[in-house]
């Protein structure tokens, strides 16, 4: 310890030798109270601190990330091997299933934390203040939401655009209006539809396999869609045979169209499996049993909130349920659990719609929060003709929500103490 | 007719090192002070010069804008310095000592039967008044105002607190004429309020006043807690509060006629030792307490509790309302994340978050220096204030506010009800590491500039 403590003593010495040199303090600053808490004392106020700080508080967020980060991997590995027809059952080839999905998830993350910390270390050196922790979670959110084949250059490009657009302009870590990996995915979404959605983006290298024709569909049918894509689709072909009931066509176009909506929905992966998370999808989200790993440690040390997690499932399910009620089509009739279970609903409840900075702060706002982001995602993504994944675009107007919601929870409390006043 | 309140958010601060109850004599020291910077906002106007001679109980300044309220010498001696700071502002005022006390006397032939303004006069003219703070804005009383009522914290919560119970004991008398004559200065009531089941004679046999009591951790002691749960203050209301300690002496000098601020100081703290209840005198140094009774070297030496307490070194003075003092380990040294530092297990170590295993040991005594663990940061966790705030107030957004200083928005959420001292559990447990009391001290002055 003494060594590493002398390394850094005479960074810092060296740096500070000559006014050019001071202006990089951030960088030898951030790395050095990484590696030691620094030796500050408290000068004014209570003179003993909780041993809690802002880094440990985001690498718990990091930790609990883990099973979602390691499922991601094994499963890109999985589907890349499933669309060249040898992927075998799901234990089969472990370990390359690993390998391979390590070749095309590290790099993903590699460029989101090189791009994101090289921002934050210019706006760092720039304002003359240390690096803010805030990135070493959306750093490793982004990778989590993004399609196992986007380019590595589009990464680069939503990450500057998240930390730029999203956080620093606010103010930096703290201060930002909406989730920045959402604002980083939702960059991308709007940017680059196609490399975002569709078939041809979920599994790794699938347009190479496409385009060289070794992609084995298999019996199942594989197109490289999720779930959801699937569902959507069905659901537009039932649109369509209904416009084409209602223009009088025959029975048989219609049938046709119907039957053909059926045939995706059953391409819709079972309860069971879109739990586990073996379904195409973003690279940490399909596997709710990983986020809920994850929501049960940070529920544990009490760094997530369990007001936002619980009213964002209750509001999904009670738009799921009203949905499932209606009925009228093979994605409304999806059972109103496994619609949650599918897509990034439960990452989202886990990992984005509770960071407590674009969340409402107030305990009562948590709730309408919450169920607002919940109910507003599912309803978009089922609902919606041209998406069909909602849960980041809820979650990013129950960001834009939270300051109101929070401005008329601390209404309801201002009037309160007025009305006291007048009765005293 | 009593109140009696159950409050739930808190967190009681165990540490190691209570003083043990053993009462013994500190020596008497040569110097006494009187710092007019315990008077948050009072401007000293000096009435003695170096070297003229004073008694116990004699006017040393008076407050520059109230010429009634004297601040008195707590011994006989020699004015023998006036030390001042930056802009000739006086930091302390020296009285060297004589060897016994010789004692202005008061007139209490007729306390039992003064009005209002006599007993104001009285407090005043006997240097008692500093004694009796306002709330809002947590600073000494004007005279001028009518408080709706008059709150006595009967015990402090205080970590590693002196025990009221014990220090007040036998003092029944002293804390009896104390309420009579604090009874006068309002139209309201006087209230008095207590924690434990069955608190010291003292307190449970003072009549005219109503006796109440309030269960729960920390901050359930600070006099602000109770009010806000008893008789909450709106904008424009006063409150008084005394503290229980100080009410016995001027429960004393109203029956004596002199002016004997005693004090039973507890010396506390895990570097500290001989922890006991120390006899002594307002005013005196902290060496006359603290001599010969650490451990080590590296120390803070705090006058007052760790959470709002001074910082103070050995030849500096115990500060006017402290009945306590607090030594525990420095600091200042760098912990490598993965042992002692932000990514370590700590067993052990002291914190309120689920983060650190320390959470599940209710029950145990941590020891703690007085590193900040980490740097100060944008807020970011939210909803941690509320859980050792038991007021109806929004602490970090009245935070925010005072940050900004945002007069209208501190008013709307409850500037008035709350003192620096209430936010000190929020500051301890801060992950972002935020001077909450300071911004809400700098709040209230503000506040007393622009509205009061």
């Amino acid at each position: 310890m003494k060594f590493l403590r002398n390394i850094f003593d005479n960074a810092h010495a060296k740096l500070n030798k000559s006014e050019k040199t001071k202006k990089f303090f951030p960088l030898v600053d951030s790395l050095d109270t990484l590696v030691f808490t620094p030796n500050h004392t408290t000068q004014k106020g209570a003179h003993i601190r909780d041993a809690i700080d802002l880094k440990r508080t985001m690498m718990f967020v990091i930790l609990a990330m883990i099973p979602c980060l390691l499922f991601g991997i094994y499963n890109a590995g999985h589907w890349h091997y499933h669309a060249l027809g040898e992927a075998g059952g799901y234990m089969d080839n472990f370990m390359s299933k690993l390998g391979m999905g390590a070749w095309y998830v590290i790099p993903i993350i590699a460029v989101s934390y090189a791009v994101g910390l090289g921002v934050e270390f210019i706006f760092a050196i720039k304002n003359g203040h240390a690096v803010q922790e805030g990135f070493l979670v959306s750093g490793m959110l982004i990778p989590l939401i993004m399609p196992v084949d986007v380019p590595l250059w589009m990464v680069a490009v939503a990450t500057i655009f998240a930390v730029v657009i999203g956080k620093e302009v606010f103010g930096g870590t703290g201060m930002n209006i909406i989730n920045v990996a959402l604002t980083a995915r939702a960059f991308l979404f709007f940017a680059h539809p196609t490399s975002m959605t569709g078939d041809n983006t979920w599994v790794a290298g699938i347009k190479e396999m496409k385009e060289s024709g070794t992609l084995v569909p298999g019996p199942d049918g594989f197109s490289g869609a999720t779930s959801l894509g699937e569902l959507a689709g069905a659901k537009a072909k039932y649109a369509e045979a209904a416009i084409a009931a209602s223009k009088g066509k025959a029975e048989s176009v219609v049938n046709g169209l119907i039957e053909k909506g059926d045939a995706m929905a059953t391409k819709a992966t079972s309860m069971m499996d879109s739990f586990w998370g073996f379904e195409v999808g973003s690279v940490g989200e399909t596997s709710a049993f990983a986020a809920l790993l994850g929501a049960a440690f940070l529920l544990w040390v009490g760094i997530a909130s369990w007001k936002i997690m619980l009213s964002f499932f209750v509001g999904g399910l009670s738009i799921a349920g009203l949905l499932y009620a209606m009925g009228g089509n093979p994605f409304y009739e999806v059972d109103p659990i496994q619609q949650l279970m599918y897509g990034g609903f439960m990452f989202g409840m886990v990992f984005m719609i509770t960071d407590p900075v674009t969340a409402a702060q107030t305990g009562t706002g948590k709730f309408f929060y919450g169920f607002i982001g919940g109910a507003l995602g599912i309803l978009i993504r089922m609902a919606n003709p041209a998406y069909p994944e909602g849960v980041m675009l809820g979650i990013l107007i129950a960001n834009v929500c939270a300051p109101t919601i929070d401005h008329m929870v601390i209404r309801a409390n201002v009037k309160r103490r007025m009305k006291r006043l007048k009765t005293a | 007719m009593s109140k009696s309140i159950k409050i739930r958010k808190g967190l009681d601060v165990n540490l190691i090192g209570e003083a043990d109850k053993v009462i013994a004599d500190a020596q008497r020291s040569q110097f006494y002070a009187i710092k007019p910077a315990d008077f948050h906002n009072t401007v000293p106007k000096m009435v003695v010069k170096v070297g003229e001679k004073v008694k116990a109980g004699s006017p040393v300044f008076k407050d520059k804008y109230n010429m009634d309220v004297n601040f008195v010498s707590p011994v006989s001696g020699t004015i023998s310095d006036i030390v001042r700071g930056e802009k000739r502002r006086i930091l302390s005022v020296l009285i060297e000592a004589d060897a016994t006390d010789e004692y202005e006397t008061f007139d209490v032939s007729n306390v039992g039967s003064l009005d209002t303004a006599g007993a104001k006069a009285f407090l005043m003219n006997a240097g008692l008044w500093p004694f009796i703070k306002m709330r809002p804005l947590d600073i000494i009383a004007k005279p001028e105002d009518t408080p709706k009522a008059i709150f006595i914290s009967g015990f402090d919560s205080n970590p590693l607190a002196p025990d009221y119970d014990f220090t007040l004991h036998g003092k029944g008398k002293e804390m009896q004429a104390g309420i009579d004559i604090l009874s006068k200065l309002t139209t309201g009531k006087v209230h008095l309020t207590t924690r434990s089941a069955n608190p010291d004679d003292a307190l449970k046999g003072v009549t005219g006043c109503q006796q109440n009591k309030i269960t729960g951790p920390h901050p359930s002691g600070n006099v602000g807690v109770q009010i806000h749960h008893i008789d909450p203050i709106n904008k424009g209301e006063v409150v008084w509060v005394v503290n229980a300690q100080d009410v016995a002496i001027i429960g004393a000098t109203a029956l004596t006629g002199k002016y004997v601020p005693k004090r039973l100081i507890a010396l506390t703290g895990e570097t500290a030792k001989n922890r006991k209840y120390y006899r002594t005198l307002i005013g005196t140094t902290v060496k006359s307490v603290v001599d010969n009774n650490i451990e080590g070297e590296n120390n803070r030496i705090i006058s007052g509790n760790v959470l709002t307490g001074e910082k103070v070194e050995m030849d500096d003075y115990i500060g006017f309302y402290h009945s306590q003092i607090t030594v525990i380990p420095e600091g200042n040294e760098y912990k490598f994340f993965l042992t002692k530092g932000w990514l370590g297990l700590g067993f052990g170590r002291f914190s309120a978050s689920h983060a650190y295993p320390s959470w599940m040991s209710k029950s145990k005594k941590f020891n703690v220096d007085t590193n900040l663990n980490g740097e100060e940061r944008s807020y970011v966790v939210t909803e941690q204030y509320e859980k050792v705030f038991p007021f109806d107030i929004y602490p970090v957004q009245l935070v925010k506010a005072a940050i900004t200083n945002d007069i209208d928005n501190m008013e709307k959420l409850g500037i008035y009800e709350v003192a620096p001292e209430d936010f000190a559990l929020c500051e301890l447990i801060c992950t972002s590491k935020v001077q909450s009391q300071e911004h809400i001290r700098t709040g209230l002055d503000l506040i007393q500039k622009e509205c009061m």
